[in-house]
């Protein structure tokens, strides 16, 4: 391989809110880039190339805004790439920017995702009806309620699953100062008392809808070395993508997830990732995802994903504390939350997260996916090198 | 690093209306097959897939995923996409192969520009708090533009009309063209204005498209074609949003793509000009004198489809190294309102 050595040189994020009405989109995205820079200690000068990503433009009502954001992105003069591919966007547009490096073509790339749903519709934007395609008509919940169902008669897991890690990641968000949601006396009771949205999804095990911005300053070796208390080394990256539906596709346990988590732990030379992982942020919009995801991660058998849930093992100071900034279910600025997944993984091994740092993070996951469960991107960052 | 070369090119019919849906499966699966036949090539042998296309011309959110099923992506592929014109597609994929990551990529690129009124949905691109409200649309920008040279005398209509010209009559050789044929100079400048100082030649028509380029180590290109069109350089820059801010008779981003792209000698330029008058600021910016043949495909004035035009004009650059007419080429693709967005890249057999 001829790749080049990559790091997390700083990230940055908005305070997260259902309405971000106090700023328009550039002001957004400069409260996350003006964070991610200050965090990097670079400045404008040392910015090779911008890459930004979101998802539909529908969500905004602007035809591929990153034209008319330009000058606020600071990418005048530079190379601009704009990314889209559904919910992973976040992830996927940190890994364009991490192939720059990786390629030798930039030394520092900065990389920003975000969405503002406040500005347009989200709900009429997904309630499109292309011809020969089954509308969905119920958001994203009511699409994965029954792959949800599913998990639950396949696996076995008792009921009270879902709310815990509803419960966790809620009071996890409470820690987090940019959290959308910071429900710090959540309880597994409460969860449970709250109304059913799309069984056996609740309320409370739904991730909000929120405005928001993430960004990152990704740079190459030397610029990694340079970061006081040490970068976020990139260790492996993985993307996959399989087709919405065709018969016979497991959509519970889809095989693009199994692959890319295949490739991804192969890369990093992972061979026991439950073992090997000391923090996990994943992809977790409704609850019960945090127990499929694990199994389709690899970090459990099949079925066996809500065990360790259950166990508490996946809370601050479990064996593997899964979204200890509050995760999806706690922010969900759509476009965004994939490169918050992979920013809050990288503050992890940087010793960064403040109240919610696991203690000793060398190893973290960033985890996205989207589509109808078929876009999947993921990386493995640490506090050393690769290979050390 | 090592190089990464063209090594096919198909498109589709480049028409006024196609009666498949926004999602492009119907155009891009014929040309997938015959460029994957060309090749020797099997959907198994590609290690990356990306494209570039628009929701907002499709009409729909997501309808790159859709696109997917022209692939038949299963078992899962190595797959990205960019919400812009496919030669910026092409740019992720020659990142991936430079890395060593992959060793083949397929990049397309399709529009159904016929589903909507183009003009209107490209001014959508624009601010959305104090420019878009007012609807200018993506020909009245470009006439300011072509007004602002014509008034500091940089260019004049019948200049425009000889580009429209040269650009029909190359078309006549491109089956693919929308538009062809001899035209006067002198008849065309006697048609109405269709935004004064622009007449309809000046315009490049509405079209429904879709390319797609398959890109490989420039080792295992070799095997795929017997001269491949290596990439020897390709950049891209942005300029502001801003059209107050600039000098519209200019286009800085594509002239510092340029420079840093060394297009130095090229015989050869595939120019993605979609306004006769853009054709000129481009040779301006690229420094391309008389020697250079500028199009000869006909160039977007006689084919325009949205999102897959700017990599059909790295395709036609490198159809001219496969078929041996030039060693060294250059090919340009653009994004945005008045030239705002600009890739050159060039390639040699």
């Amino acid at each position: 391989m001829a790749k080049k050595l990559a790091a997390v040189l700083g990230t940055g994020q908005t305070h997260h809110r259902a309405k971000r009405t106090d700023v328009s989109m550039p002001g957004l995205l400069r409260e996350a880039i003006d964070r991610a820079m200050a965090d990097a200690q670079v400045g404008w000068p040392d910015i090779d190339a911008v890459v930004l990503g979101k998802a539909p433009d529908l969500f905004e009502g602007v035809m591929m805004p990153e034209l008319f954001l330009a000058d606020a992105l600071g990418a005048t003069g530079k190379p601009l790439l704009r990314v889209h591919t559904a919910g992973s966007v976040g992830g996927s547009t940190a890994l364009v920017a991490t192939s720059l490096v990786q390629a030798g073509v930039h030394r520092r790339v900065l990389t920003v995702a975000f969405e503002k749903q406040s500005e347009s519709n989200a709900m009429w934007a997904l309630s499109i009806m292309p011809p020969f395609q089954m509308p969905v008509g119920a958001g994203a919940g009511g699409y994965f309620a029954p792959h949800v169902r599913s998990y639950i008669r396949r696996s076995g897991a008792p009921e009270h699953i879902g709310s815990m890690v509803a419960a966790k990641d809620r009071r996890n968000g409470a820690l987090n100062p940019f959290a959308h949601l910071r429900q710090h006396d959540i309880t597994v009771e409460s969860v449970q008392a709250s109304a059913m949205l799309w069984d056996p999804i609740r309320y409370d095990e739904t991730c909000p809808s929120s405005d928001g911005a993430c960004a990152m300053v990704i740079g190459d070796e030397r610029a990694g070395e340079a970061v006081p208390g040490g970068a976020a080394w990139i260790h492996a990256t993985a993307m996959r993508t399989e087709p919405t539906t065709f018969a016979g596709r497991d959509q519970v346990n889809p095989q693009a997830g199994r692959d890319a988590a295949a490739a991804l732990w192969r890369e990093a030379g992972i061979t026991d990732p439950l073992s090997e992982v000391d923090a996990a942020e994943i992809y977790v919009p409704f609850s019960w995802f945090e127990p499929m995801w694990l199994e389709n991660l690899g970090f459990t058998p099949e079925g066996e994903g809500w065990k360790v849930t259950e166990a508490g093992e996946t809370a601050l100071g479990g064996r593997l504390p899964v979204n200890p900034s509050g995760g999806v279910l706690s922010s969900n600025p759509i476009g965004a939350s994939g490169m918050l997944r992979f920013s809050e993984a990288a503050k992890q091994v940087m010793g960064r997260a403040g109240d919610y740092q696991v203690d000793g993070a060398r190893v973290a996951l960033g985890h996205a996916y989207g589509g109808g469960s078929q876009y999947f991107a993921m990386w493995v960052v640490g506090s050393a090198k690769p290979g050390r | 690093m090592r190089d990464v070369a063209v090594a096919g090119f198909a498109q589709a019919p480049n028409v006024r209306h196609t009666t498949g849906t926004t999602n492009g499966v119907e155009m891009l699966v014929p040309i997938f097959a015959e460029v994957l036949t060309r090749t020797g090539l099997s959907k198994k042998d590609i290690g990356f897939f990306c494209s570039g296309s628009s929701d907002y011309l499709a009409g729909r959110a997501f309808s790159f995923i859709s696109a997917v099923d022209a692939i038949g992506a299963f078992p899962p592929i190595h797959e990205s996409h960019v919400e812009m014109d496919a030669a910026w597609a092409l740019y992720e994929a020659w990142l991936k192969i430079r890395t060593g990551e992959v060793d083949t990529a397929l990049v397309y690129g399709f529009g159904k520009s016929s589903a909507g009124q183009l003009r209107r949905v490209l001014a959508l691109q624009l601010d959305p708090y104090t420019v878009a409200p007012l609807w200018p649309d993506s020909i009245g920008i470009a006439g300011l533009q072509a007004r602002l040279g014509l008034d500091a005398g940089l260019w004049t209509e019948k200049d425009l009309a000889e580009v429209a010209a040269r650009s029909r009559a190359d078309a006549a050789r491109n089956p693919y063209a929308q538009v062809s044929g001899t035209v006067e100079v002198s008849e065309l400048l006697t048609e109405p204005y269709v935004a004064d100082p622009l007449r309809a030649h000046d315009i490049a028509p509405v079209s429904d498209g879709a390319s797609v380029v398959i890109l490989a180590s420039a080792d295992r290109a070799k095997d795929l074609v017997e001269r491949p069109a290596v990439i020897t350089g390709i950049e891209h820059r942005v300029d502001s949003p801003v059209l107050g801010a600039r000098d519209l008779t200019r286009a800085p981003s594509a002239e510092n793509a340029g420079k840093a792209a060394e297009t130095h000698d090229v015989e050869v330029a595939e120019l993605h000009a979609p306004f006769t008058h853009q054709e000129l600021i481009l040779r301006t910016a690229l420094d391309l004198d008389h020697r250079v043949r500028i199009n000869p495909s006909g160039g977007v004035l006689t084919g325009n489809p949205m999102f897959a035009a700017g990599l059909a004009r790295i395709g036609e650059a490198a159809t001219r190294i496969f078929t041996g007419e030039a060693h060294r080429v250059l090919a340009h693709a653009t994004s945005g309102p008045a030239l705002q967005q600009n890739l050159v890249a060039v390639l040699e057999g």
